[in-house]
């Protein structure tokens, strides 16, 4: 890879009185546009480790470059001026308006009024928030989610390369807290920030890193990586024991169902013949066929039980399939599918709907077999 | 979360007006016991001659200028100490001082006021001096408390944004603090305009001579209605003191 965006170096940070530094002798590099996750069980240090970057706590020894210039020794309130902030408990400044909070590092900067004016109903919208609604609004009035969309936009209002965020939706309940996941991984698509991510809780790092750190005590490196070769071959006890037992479970939100064989089940246009019909089915390992309508879109599942049980139209025989699958869905949502369908198959259509073929338990199964995942013995 | 709570349980109008209403009623209260004493009781010529306008007038201005010289004296210095004592390095000066001041304030004024006249001789300086040292405790108390209040994730997210540790003091600490700290003046200026009534002990002038008068001449209705005036004073101030609390608590708390 490239020159790193940020990298730590040798750092170090002992507080006086303790004999265990908080962050024994860390090297760590970062690279522009990725989102490195640093996870850990509680008290390793990787929150300090984060607090390091932006010199929120100044390190005892070695020295931490930002874009190549060593900033170890640079103001420390001008360094984090240049680096977005996001933390659990947003600490959005209640006596402020949502505008104010949002303009706040850009008013440090000394932009002129109309230009962070404009800049803060951009940075609302970007969090899909409506300027009208909320600029003038006093943050006590919003909630938990909202705030934390307010405490996003507020790290990025003066545009920063950087990103640092400690376990910013730790505090939100499980439904919002997924939502604002998936919807600040698609800002991250956009906007290409380098972003470091503390979270103690490993499926939100496979969820939203390139690359994951996975500290010990002392906030020293157990291994780092791409979540799909920590989640394969883990390097030690230590990282399978905080991998857990559902690593393979885990690894399934890293594929999507396009990586998938698909498996090959007529499918009938309608209107169909129930003898055509039958003679389909003859021919189909699995005795199981799909019926589509006249746009190629999944109906129901039609077996020849089903068939041969009712006299009924073909079009009311069998089961009807409630639920499909997109080739950019994951490999998890595919098992939930599959494991609710009356047949342990789910249908794959494209965007516009149109039956692309199934998916089956074995064809996830040989995918998992063949990686090799969960090989290492545990 | 505290930011998470978006309503807070709504009180009645009346009894969020509380603090701005009771002050009110208790001065047209005491001014009706102050003017039915006048207007009922037996008034002597000495009695009038205690209680004559110009002199009354005199001494409301005075206890009122003790009481907002004190007060401003209290709040030049208990502040800044308060600041000082909750910056980084400082938690054993801070005890210490709460400690010692409360027992100043454990002191009876009256006894203050000789002390400081024993060291400093009579007039108005020894007063103010002496009131302020012992209304000093609530406003530096509250100054610390009102600093300590303020949300940690709120410093941590203003650092981070950027803010030096003097704009996080003025922009965040400070306005954060505003309502804690003028409570404390509050209580100040109250404690200093009725104690203030003790100043004509070493001379300081005030209220307190027309009831020193009233006792040592036996008037009754002079002791009252000098006793009246000094409450409704403090009251006035009370009352001031909770409309500013009002109107300069930093909007959206």
């Amino acid at each position: 890879m490239s020159e790193p965006l940020i990298r730590l170096e040798n750092v170090g940070k002992s507080y006086p009185g303790t004999d265990a530094p908080a962050v024994g002798n860390l090297t760590l590099d970062v690279y522009e546009g990725e989102v490195l996750v640093l996870v850990g069980p509680s008290g390793c240090g990787k929150s300090t480790t984060l607090r390091l970057i932006n010199r929120l706590i100044e390190p005892t020894s070695g020295r931490i470059y930002l874009k190549g210039e060593d900033v170890t020794e640079m103001d420390s309130s001008k360094l984090r001026r240049k680096i977005g902030y996001v933390i659990q408990q947003v600490g959005l400044f209640p006596h402020r308006t949502i505008s104010e909070n949002i303009g706040t590092v850009p008013k440090l900067l000394g932009w002129d009024k109309e230009t962070i004016s404009a800049r803060v109903d951009e940075m609302l919208e970007l969090v899909s928030m409506d300027p009208a609604i909320y600029r003038d609004r006093y943050p006590k009035e919003l909630s938990g989610g909202q705030a934390q969309r307010v405490g996003v936009a507020r790290a990025l209002a003066a545009d920063p390369d950087v990103l640092l965020m400690d376990e910013p939706f730790g505090a939100i309940d499980p439904i919002t807290r997924d939502r604002l996941q998936n919807e600040f991984l698609r800002l991250q698509q956009d906007l290409k920030k380098t972003i470091v991510f503390v979270t103690h809780d490993i499926d939100e790092a496979i969820k939203m890193g390139n690359r994951i750190a996975i500290l010990r005590e002392g906030s020293e490196i157990a291994q780092i990586d791409t979540p799909e070769v920590i989640l394969s071959d883990p390097a030690d006890e230590f990282v399978e024991n905080f991998l857990g037992s559902g690593a393979i479970l885990k690894g399934l939100t890293l594929k999507k169902v396009r990586d998938i064989e698909l498996h090959d089940i007529p499918a009938m246009e309608m209107p169909v013949l129930r003898d055509e019909a039958l003679k389909v089915l003859e021919n189909s390992l699995e005795k199981t066929a799909v019926l589509l309508d006249k746009d190629h879109k999944p109906l129901r599942w039609i077996t020849e039980a089903s068939l041969n049980r009712t006299a009924q139209p073909i079009e009311k025989s069998g089961k009807p399939i409630t639920i499909d699958l997109q080739p950019e869905d994951t490999l998890q949502d595919a098992l939930g599918v599959m494991l609710q369908s009356s047949v342990g198959m789910a249908v794959v259509v494209d965007r516009r709907g149109k039956y692309l073929g199934c998916c089956s338990i074995e064809s996830l199964a040989s995918l998992i077999i063949s990686d090799g995942g969960g090989s290492s013995s545990s | 979360m505290t930011l998470a709570t978006p309503a807070k349980t709504r009180r009645s109008p009346l009894a969020d007006r509380l603090d701005v209403i009771v002050a009110p009623v208790f001065i047209v209260f005491l001014a009706i016991i102050g003017a039915v004493v006048w207007l009922y009781s037996d008034i002597d010529n000495t009695t009038r001659s205690i209680l004559a306008p110009e002199k009354l007038q005199a001494q409301m201005v005075d206890t009122v200028i003790l009481g907002f010289a004190s007060s401003a004296l209290v709040i030049i210095v208990a502040i800044p100490i308060g600041i000082a004592v909750t910056r980084r390095g400082l938690p054993r000066v801070k005890t210490f001082l709460v400690d010692t001041l409360g027992l100043a304030q454990a002191l009876p004024a009256y006894g203050l006021i000789v002390i400081f006249f024993s060291f400093l001789g009579a007039g108005i300086n020894t007063v103010i001096l002496a009131l302020a040292t012992f209304s000093l405790l609530p406003v530096l108390r509250n100054t610390i408390v009102g600093l300590e209040q303020v949300d940690q994730a709120v410093i941590e997210a203003g650092r981070g944004m950027g803010y030096t540790k003097r704009q996080v003091l003025f922009e965040i600490e400070l306005p954060l603090a505003v309502p804690v700290i003028i409570a404390g003046i509050r209580t100040a200026i109250v404690i200093n305009i009725g104690m203030a009534a003790l100043a004509f002990l070493v001379g300081g002038g005030g209220l307190g001579e027309t009831i020193n008068s009233g006792l040592k001449l036996d008037r009754s209705p002079a002791i009252l209605i000098g006793a009246v005036l000094v409450a409704i004073l403090a009251l006035i101030f009370d009352f001031l003191g909770a409309v500013a609390q009002r109107y300069l608590k930093p909007k959206g708390m």
